[in-house]
């Protein structure tokens, strides 16, 4: 007769059942406002982008389905191909200074000492400024009968340039400025990474008799390499997506010589009202990013869980501020 | 070389580079205070000190206060909606296991990995549809919609790190789980709020395209998207001086911000690392 002993059993898997399905229910109320943006502002829009992009999708009048006319178009697009280089170029160069700029203040003010922390933080103070901001604080330095750099370079008797005249004078003088606005950035992040690094493994590494130069090569660079993919990953994101520096500062003159290909995605919405051409643009740009992300994070890819998800937290917190 | 007097060249070599590396790093910012407040060459007027460029920039387009009003509106309904989205979102994925949960939370990280522009365009496009250009309040919803990430990171982590007695305690006291949250969990979680608040705040305040695309109207633009429409002459031929007060404006609290709270800036950044 199993009854009587199964009868309380039961209610018992019954009651933990109606706890689970509580907690399930509980759980759900608390993420639905997180699931109601990401539903409502990322995915759907996401949806709709791809969707777009298979139309002609005019600024105002009616969408009519022309795939794959928009991507093909993206061919035949001029500027656009004449931005991808450029944006590329701008990426390998910021990448590069970005590193070597933030890897050197990062040593600079790596070890404690009086004053430290004023001159952290007079190198993490650009950071703060808006890029839109930045970019019109540069506009009027650069500006040579407003700003004092003229006078600067006229008082050490060199020919004043015309900083934003020249298509290279333009990428120099915006390159400058967004130097000045990352630099310490990176240098925080490459900071943390250089305090992660255990003293004693630098104290053995100092009584083997090793140099500044051969820990730098040896220890500090490649226990840095985490750190280093993050700052990789952001820079080379944040690059490819440039739009403030040169829609502000340089509004992709002279001559369409600082064009980015946001510029161009910008362009073919908002000056030729072409939003389904834009879309594609924007498919292309998601496409790429993600290929050069995974790539990325295929090549440094850090085997411990706690890696990753320190990673994804830093990203988290970074990515808002570095995308430009 | 006796250990002392090497680490007396040490310290030279770091306070001989630092120094002109920090004066060239707050150059530019001291240089804007200051022109803001001098009078500028730009308009031919006498050099001197005053409040002019303040005074001219206040009668520009729809009015500084205008453009100051909007932008703190967006930071509202910002830091708010990320904190209380973030707090309810951190709270389920730390405590509850609900199915969907991984999908959702997989969901909130794929924000990081779209360009932002992918996203805007629809969403214009949808705020068009609707009627709602020139809304403010969709302009901070979509700040929230890229904060989201790291703000559920970080509370989810904040929440972990509290121990779990101490809501089964204000559960046995008779709280609700709720109550328990708002009165006992909170608390323990206040300085990942800063984090994230202040993360949110510097975000929705200098954001430039959202608003640039989303707002057409002079009078509903942004600081940000004023400025910039300033400098492009839109309001008559550019005036360099009110543009440098109006930078003055833009950047002052996000400065003062960053250097009171300079701290939870920094933790932002390890914030995994901490919780490992």
């Amino acid at each position: 007769m199993p009854s009587s002993t199964a009868a309380p059993e039961r209610s018992t898997t019954d009651r933990a059942r109606a706890r689970r399905r509580r907690e399930a229910t509980a759980g759900w109320l608390y993420a639905l406002p997180s699931a109601v943006i990401i539903v409502i502002l990322f995915l759907v829009p996401l949806g709709l982008a791809f969707w777009m992009s298979l139309n002609d999708w005019p600024l105002i009048g009616r969408p009519e389905f022309n795939a794959p006319d928009n991507y093909a178009a993206i061919g035949q697009n001029q500027l656009f191909l004449d931005s991808v280089g450029f944006t590329l170029k701008y990426t390998v160069v910021t990448t590069v200074i970005y590193l070597v700029i933030g890897l050197a203040l990062a040593l600079l003010v790596q070890n404690a000492r009086p004053g430290v922390g004023f001159f952290r933080t007079a190198f993490l103070l650009p950071s703060a400024v808006g890029l839109a901001s930045a970019s019109l604080l540069f506009y009027a330095l650069y500006n040579n009968d407003y700003g004092p750099l003229g006078d600067i370079f006229g008082f050490f008797g060199l020919p004043v340039p015309d900083f934003l005249g020249t298509p290279d004078n333009a990428f120099a003088s915006t390159v400058v400025m967004v130097t000045w606005r990352f630099a310490g950035f990176n240098m925080i992040i490459l900071l943390t990474g250089l305090q992660a690094i255990p003293v004693e493994v630098y104290e053995a590494a100092r009584a083997d008799g090793a140099n500044w130069w051969q820990i730098l090569r040896q220890i500090t660079l490649p226990l840095l390499k985490p750190t280093i993919a993050l700052i990789l990953v952001l820079t080379i994101t944040g690059s490819i997506l440039a739009f403030e520096p040169f829609y502000v500062l340089t509004a992709g003159g002279p001559s369409n010589s600082t064009v980015t290909m946001v510029i161009t995605m910008f362009r073919e919405a908002f000056s030729l009202y072409d939003l389904g051409s834009a879309a594609a643009i924007a498919m292309v740009l998601l496409v790429a990013l993600v290929a050069i992300n995974a790539l990325q994070l295929a090549l440094f890819r850090d085997r411990d869980t706690a890696g990753r998800r320190r990673f994804f937290g830093r990203r988290a917190a970074i990515t808002e501020e570095e995308r430009r | 070389m006796s250990a002392r007097t090497r680490r007396g060249a040490a310290n030279t070599a770091f306070y001989a580079t630092a120094v002109p590396l920090a004066i060239l790093f707050l150059a530019p910012l001291v240089w804007s205070g200051f022109t803001s407040v001098y009078g500028s060459r730009a308009t031919g007027g006498e050099p001197g000190f005053g409040v002019d460029n303040y005074l001219r920039l206040v009668e520009y387009g729809a009015g500084l206060e205008t453009y100051v009003v909007n932008s703190v509106i967006v930071a509202v309904v910002a830091v708010v909606g990320t904190l209380v989205v973030s707090v309810l979102g951190g709270y389920a994925f730390s405590r509850f296991s609900f199915p969907g949960k991984n999908l959702l939370f997989l969901g909130a990280l794929a924000i990081l990995m779209v360009p932002h522009p992918t996203i805007l365009i629809p969403i214009y496009q949808m705020l068009r549809t609707f009627g709602l250009q020139n809304s403010l309040i969709g302009v901070g919803l979509v700040v929230v919609m890229f904060q989201l990430p790291f703000g559920l990171f970080m509370m989810r982590n904040a929440f972990d790190g509290l121990p779990r007695e101490l809501e089964e305690a204000a559960l046995i006291d008779g709280l609700s789980r709720f109550g328990a949250l708002r009165r006992v969990l909170l608390r323990g979680v206040t300085p990942a709020m800063v984090t994230v608040g202040m993360f949110a705040f510097i975000a929705s305040w200098n954001e430039f395209l959202t608003p640039l695309l989303f707002l057409t109207n002079g009078d509903s633009f942004t600081l940000p998207v004023a400025l910039v429409s300033l400098r492009s002459g839109e309001f008559g031929a550019i005036d360099l001086g009110a543009l440098q007060a109006g930078i003055v404006v833009a950047a002052v609290p996000c400065l003062l911000i960053f250097i009171l709270l300079q701290r939870h800036y920094v933790r932002g950044f390890t914030a995994g690392a901490v919780r490992g």
